[in-house]
């Protein structure tokens, strides 16, 4: 008798105690943070079906790394953060002024601002169209969303340069190696010397 | 009285045969190096054709080709003749869609190769094509020197041994000294060849050169990684052309060729093609792709392709 009512009680508390926590993780997910089109930060009720992400990234294929050196930052930019983390996110189109105006974004620029790639919250990331954010190493994802074709090249070694041994370890290069991303068009470059003419020399 | 005749004669032509053979053995003298010479001469000049070589007599040949060489360049110069690796066909894709005719193959090969700075020696030869005309070779123009490239209204082809399945160069060899090997690689023995030049004549490309002068070769731009069919020094009066790099890829793990890792818009692809998994498989079997002056039925393991 005595043992029932124990195990009664702990029943009753094993209860109230997972009801209490499953309604604060609730609670947490409903309220979230968000930018508004016009770039006003809004707070915002949202059900819990709705914050989950659109794929359930545990069954998804993972991601191949490929081997590639580090992405060409200008000199001191990287982390974002080390300046961004200090100033309030501007999400607005407008053009830069005070630091980054050296870039002219000359890539799909009708449709495309800053934010489209990169995250906003965390500058040390970049952002995919599917809202998954990731390191400026594993760029080639984003830049795969739009160029498939390339994409699906370049990891096979056909679209880009690829150095190293052909039967062995290869290193891949990142799109922005050769693409500078805000103005991606290969540069003409100066070629070198022709060959001589023959007669020209004489030995 | 005819005896007689036939005696005098006879005893004519013994005599003359005599004084012709004591000159060819008097001038043979003053010919043969003296004892001061080395006796790699000797064995230079006895030196059999490079697939008859025993290993011992390979090894010979190779340490007295890399005393000369060390010697004559004032640091050590390594000659290996690596044997073709079983199961590998080398293969070459070149993306005309991307190049951009800059010419950084062209001198990566110069220095890779050890070919000569002065007499001019170029392996790869990239000629400037109008988009309009397409491969056209009467309109083709490989001394053009603008300030950028590409230029508007041209491509690019760059063009170097294609390592024909069916090489007519090695066919006209009256010594064969020029064969391919097993791994598809068309090479020269450069002691063996004696500059006649039949296989620049046979070969529909261009893509053999001819020392005609004795070729200048900074020792500072040496370079020391050689094979004994690749890009070890030459010689004056022999043929010289593109081996694939053989110094580099035909080690395990060997390294692209030189002009494929130059190239600054990754137009050139390289691999095995009996490897389905390799590059230049993917890009055979997936893009558009073309062989040069196909109608001779040379069959070249060089594919221009054309990845957009």
């Amino acid at each position: 008798m005595k043992t029932r009512s124990l195990a009664r009680t702990m029943l009753v508390l094993v209860a109230l105690l997972s009801v209490q926590c499953l309604s604060a993780a609730r609670s947490e997910a409903a309220r979230v943070k968000e930018f508004d089109r016009s770039g006003k930060l809004v707070v915002v009720e949202k059900t819990g079906a709705y914050l989950m992400p659109a794929y359930n990234i545990k069954n998804k294929q993972p991601e191949n790394i490929y081997p590639v050196p580090r992405p060409p930052f200008s000199e001191g930019v990287f982390p974002c953060s080390q300046c961004h983390s200090y100033m309030k996110p501007n999400p607005k189109r407008r053009v830069l002024t005070d630091y980054h105006e050296e870039i002219v974004l000359h890539h799909a620029e009708g449709q495309r601002w800053c934010t489209d790639c990169h995250n906003l919250l965390n500058r040390d990331k970049l952002r995919l169209v599917s809202g998954e954010l990731i390191d400026f190493s594993e760029s080639y994802r984003l830049c795969g969303q739009c160029h498939g074709d390339k994409f699906r090249d370049w990891k096979v070694g056909v679209h880009g340069k690829r150095t190293g041994n052909w039967n062995g370890d290869k290193q891949y290069l990142l799109c922005v190696h050769c693409h500078n991303p805000h103005d991606p068009k290969f540069k003409p470059l100066k070629p070198l010397s022709p060959p001589e003419r023959p007669g020209s020399a004489r030995h | 009285m005819s005896d007689n005749c036939k005696c005098d004669e006879h005893v004519q032509h013994k005599s003359r045969r005599k004084v012709l053979k004591s000159l060819a053995a008097g001038i043979g003298l003053i010919a043969l190096p003296g004892r001061e010479a080395s006796a790699s001469v000797w064995e230079e000049f006895f030196q059999k054709h490079f697939r008859e070589l025993s290993k011992e007599e390979l090894k010979q040949v190779i340490t007295r080709l890399e005393k000369k060489y060390s010697q004559q360049f004032g640091k050590q110069v390594n000659v290996k003749a690596t044997p073709p690796i079983e199961g590998v066909k080398y293969g070459y894709g070149l993306d005309l869609s991307r190049c951009i005719g800059c010419r950084r193959c062209v001198y990566a090969c110069v220095g890779e190769n050890n070919q000569s700075r002065d007499p001019q020696i170029h392996w790869i030869r990239v000629m400037q094509l109008d988009k309009e005309k397409g491969v056209d070779l009467s309109h083709a123009e490989h001394y053009y020197n603008p300030a950028t490239v590409p230029e508007k209204g041209h491509f690019y082809m760059p063009v170097q041994c294609q390592q024909c399945e069916k090489p007519p160069c090695t066919k006209v060899c009256p010594v064969q000294a020029t064969w391919k090997e097993n791994d598809g690689i068309v090479v020269i023995d450069y002691n063996w060849c004696i500059g006649c030049r039949y296989c620049m004549a046979a070969c529909p490309y261009g893509a053999r050169h001819f020392n005609w002068g004795k070729p200048g070769l900074p020792a500072k731009d040496v370079n020391t990684n050689t094979h004994y069919l690749g890009n070890r020094p030459r010689p004056k009066g022999v043929v010289e052309k593109c081996t694939f790099c053989i110094q580099r890829t035909r080690e395990q793990p060997g390294r692209y060729p030189a002009c494929e890792e130059i190239c600054p818009v990754g137009a050139r692809k390289f691999g095995n093609l009996l490897d389905p998994e390799s590059e230049i498989r993917y890009l055979i079997e997936n893009k558009r792709v073309f062989i040069f002056k196909e109608d001779l039925n040379t069959q070249p393991k060089f594919f221009y392709f054309y990845a957009t």
